[in-house]
């Protein structure tokens, strides 16, 4: 194998939200293949700003894949062709010399493109808003040790916690449906003793919040798995579908 | 030439015996009435632990809350990427922990320059901090029974850790971040996302607002409040390659240096021993791998210079677990500061691994054979599966390559018992201020005491200094907002107008390389008089020559970074002065010509034993070094040993 490559970049470029995108073709070569994606966007902005072409706007921040901040719909994936992997951990040895890679913002009404693949993810933040936390304030806690949590239910709880909220999720699904974002929370808090006081209101919230956003629902095709770079599970759909039966259904 | 002037500074400590000074101070402190608090407004700069967790608890106690990220969510600040745990003197172990052991290891750890009291009730604020995250429902790693896990990390002798697998900020920083969201929702705090804090607004004396640019359209925007707090974290991008995010910059506090508040002790850089070495030009960043790990994982390089053998063909009797060997008490769980120098020297000596050389292993072959490798994945699986990402190299066959990288700075804005700065109104929390950790901080006590400042410090101190200054109302229309307004608008303009030809990445990677070369793990003021004028010859051509394109109306990447190493180019000389002007060698701070035949840190307690602050003086005049004594009660300083 080679250990640098020439690709050619289909890169989405939009000056700002109101004005029309369209895709730039870009050339790079001798990108070595230890290079991060995010790295060798790098090199390509460095070379525009020397031609004097304004470089591509894209999120990035920690660039060690738990930020949530880099997105990016590469070649149609969202974050790419690896498994559990953020944008930024994705590495050039994953391309081959002569290939052409297609880069695109996040696609979705409630993600709105701010510029080029930059997009506005404030709808999740809306949503945690409506639910997503213990109302507890400081000072009030017991000891840390009085509640047990079972093994287990700590395990699975910090599964679903682990969500980075980065939206791969709702690019990801055909529907644009943020199910399987709010379905972490939900199931963080269902699985601990601490989430029960505030268990049906805060999945009856969230979801009508969703709604309300403008994210699709879910018709069950498991692409948002299958693309989140946190190992999320759909089983916190089943979840989130089971909570909210419970809490619609049921009388206090 | 610096001047080294006075007074001192006084870090106003309150009187009584160290275990009580925390409750006493709180019994002397004004309080606001809750149907005044309501009358109030905070701004809080920066969302991270420190940050986020002060945000929400003011937001609970009534005040109006205004809080500020550069990121497109509070939940995105670095604080989220620490790995390995948070301290706590829970004693739930047995094994002999206390609020005093805390200390007196954070003091030790610290190398005996940092303010006892403070530390002390660091300590003694630990064990609420688990309480309260524990009740917001953050996921930590529990016993069947159900009970908390514990885990040992580096510079101690208990299991004090708690943690959430390798992603215990992450889980700490979602747990403020949901109490920030339900402040949100309760109409107490406002969010602004993307701003960038650009100055401190400072009138008759005292911080009463900020002006930020909105990142997404530009603008600059002007706030006012009656108390301002900076958790903008540390600054060790100024070092370009380092563990921190790329967006993490010393702005908002160099700002604030230039309005007034002192910077104390940049030199204290924190060089984390276990990070993924670099691979070429291009690298943009550098990736911690968690000091929890060296709770399994152990050190070594080959016995032999030069060995170009693969680790497995190198037999354990041509190994040397060089830490093991040098510190049996402490072995692989050495402090970091210790730690790194030491893989410093077998890689100068020679005995590097890697096609670099500048590396050495981090070998689990013994704890997989011991404990099995679903155990060991249990522990470190996403730790060991980042690893595998960024080398396309199995940490469970063969073992990991490391090297020290910058990773924390304790340096930052002084602040007194009370985290005000020499700004009255002026908050200082979590990496941003000095206050804590010394010359090297422990692992595990970032977190912790990000969280003492936020939750259980500021909401006290902060109420005091609105109950007892007469504080005039102060609106955005005040001449001073229009003042910096302007002069921010100025220097964006000028930034844009240069039209050079380097671009402000080439400048930002250029000083990384001369403060990690002359002002890295080991410095000397001969490196450091060169590093001082390297650094204000590349300012001087980034003033002239960066070429930074675009608007300043609308999204642009490249402006922001701009500004951010501007700032970096006029800072890096103070801490390289500060680095110059500390004839000694203490925790991260390594001065060649101070240093015990064994290669550790020499101090000077007779002439060093306190905190430099440095004082703006102008735009060509010097830096004032002013000092705060350090006087130690509790604990003798001693040579430390962990031998």
């Amino acid at each position: 194998m080679s250990d640098t490559l020439n690709l050619t970049l289909k890169v989405w470029r939009q000056a700002s939200p109101s004005a029309p995108g369209e895709f730039k073709t870009y050339k790079v070569y001798d990108i070595s293949t230890h290079m991060s994606f995010l790295e060798m966007l790098d090199v390509l902005n460095e070379d525009l700003i020397s031609k004097g072409e304004e470089p591509i706007a894209f999120d990035h921040d920690c660039r060690e894949g738990i930020c949530g901040s880099c997105s990016l719909m590469i070649n149609g994936q969202a974050h790419g062709p690896d498994r559990t992997t953020t944008t930024c951990q994705l590495h050039m040895r994953r391309f081959r010399s002569g290939d052409m890679i297609v880069i695109e913002p996040w696609r979705a009404r409630a993600f709105p493109v701010i510029r080029d693949l930059v997009v506005d993810r404030s709808a999740f933040d809306r949503i945690m808003t409506a639910g997503g936390y213990v109302s507890v304030n400081t000072g009030n806690a017991v000891d840390g040790n009085a509640v047990l949590v079972p093994k287990q239910n700590a395990d699975k709880a910090f599964a679903s916690a682990t969500c980075i909220g980065c939206g791969a999720c709702v690019a990801a699904c055909k529907n644009a449906s943020a199910m399987l974002f709010v379905s972490a929370k939900v199931s963080q808090f269902a699985l601990l003793p601490q989430g029960q006081p505030e268990r049906s209101q805060r999945v009856e919230a969230m979801v009508a919040k969703m709604d309300e956003e403008g994210f699709g629902g879910c018709t069950n095709t498991n692409e948002c798995e299958a693309a989140c770079p946190a190992g999320i599970t759909v089983d916190n759909i089943a979840r989130l579908n089971r909570e909210y039966i419970r809490a619609t259904l049921t009388a206090e | 030439m610096t001047t080294e002037a006075k007074p001192v500074l006084d870090g106003r400590i309150p009187a009584g015996p160290m275990a009580d000074k925390w409750e006493l101070c709180q019994r002397e402190l004004k309080l606001v009435a809750p149907t005044n608090k309501r009358k109030y407004d905070i701004i809080v700069v920066g969302t991270g632990l420190a940050g986020g967790s002060a945000a929400a608890s003011l937001a609970e106690l009534g005040y109006n809350v205004k809080a500020f990220c550069f990121q497109d969510s509070a939940r995105r600040a670095h604080s989220i990427a620490a790995q390995g745990g948070i301290n706590a003197a829970k004693n739930y172990q047995n094994d002999g922990d206390s609020v005093w052991r805390l200390f007196y290891d954070t003091i030790k750890g610290g190398d005996f320059r940092s303010r006892e009291a403070n530390v002390y009730r660091l300590a003694q604020l630990s064990a609420n901090i688990i309480d309260q995250c524990v009740a917001q429902g953050v996921p930590f790693a529990r016993e069947y029974g159900g009970v908390l896990a514990n885990r040992t990390f580096g510079g101690v002798q208990v299991s004090r850790t708690f943690y959430a697998r390798g992603q215990t900020g992450q889980q700490l920083l979602l747990g403020a971040y949901s109490a920030l969201m339900r402040q949100v929702n309760l109409g107490k705090v406002k969010m602004f996302p993307r701003r960038e804090m650009l100055d401190l607004v400072v009138v008759d004396g005292v911080a009463r607002g900020i002006i930020c640019r909105n990142l997404v359209n530009g603008q600059i925007e002007t706030y006012a409040a009656h108390a301002v707090l900076l958790c903008t974290g540390g600054y060790g991008n100024a070092y370009y390659l380092s563990t921190n995010a790329k967006g993490c910059n010393v702005t908002a506090a160099w700002r604030a240096y230039k309005r007034g508040a002192m910077f104390a002790n940049p030199c204290y850089t924190q060089i984390h021993p276990t990070c993924i070495p670099v691979t070429g030009e291009y690298q943009s960043k550098l990736t911690l791998m968690s000091e929890s790990l060296r709770n399994d994982g152990r050190v070594w390089v080959p016995l032999k210079a030069d060995d170009t053998r693969s680790p497995e063909q190198i037999p354990e009797a041509e190994r040397d677990y060089y830490l093991e060997r040098r510190y049996p008490s402490y072995g692989n769980m050495a402090p970091r500061d210790v730690a790194s120098r030491a893989a410093k020297e077998r890689c100068d000596a020679g005995f590097g691994v890697g096609s670099s050389k500048q590396a050495v292993y981090l070998d689990f072959t013994a704890a997989i054979q011991r404990d099995g490798e679903s155990t060991v994945r249990a522990k470190y699986g996403n730790l060991f599966d980042m690893y595998q990402k960024i080398t396309a190299e199995d940490p469970y066959k063969s073992p990991m390559r490391i090297y020290p990288a910058i990773h924390y700075t304790m340096g930052g804005l002084w602040v007194d018992y009370y985290l005000q700065s020499n700004v009255p109104g002026l908050f200082v929390l979590g990496e941003a201020n000095f206050s804590d950790h010394g010359a090297n901080r422990l692992g595990a006590s970032a977190l912790m005491q990000g969280l003492a400042d936020g939750y259980f410090v500021v909401p006290n101190t902060v109420a005091d200094h609105l109950a007892t200054r007469k504080l005039t109302p102060v609106s955005t229309d005040h001449p001073e907002f229009r003042r910096c307004q302007e002069e921010t608008t100025n220097r964006i303009k000028k930034l844009l107008s240069i039209s050079g030809k380097r671009t402000v990445e080439s400048f930002h990677r250029a000083l990384g390389k001369i403060l990690w070369e002359y002002c890295g793990m080991s410095r000397s003021a001969k490196g450091l008089e060169v590093a001082i004028q390297k650094i204000r010859g590349l300012r001087t051509e980034f003033w002239q020559d960066v070429r930074v394109l675009g608007a300043s109306n609308n999204f642009n990447q490249d402006l922001e970074h701009a500004g951010r190493v501007a700032d970096f180019l006029e800072f890096g000389e103070v801490l390289a002065q500060d680095a110059l002007t500390r004839n000694e060698s203490c925790g991260g701070h390594f001065r060649e010509e101070y240093q015990t035949k064994d290669n550790d840190t020499l101090r000077d307690d007779q002439n060093f034993q306190h905190v430099a602050a440095w004082e703006y003086a102008g735009e060509n005049a010097p830096a004032v070094r002013r000092t705060e004594p350090l006087e130690f009660t509790e604990v003798k300083p001693t040579q430390r040993s962990y031998k």
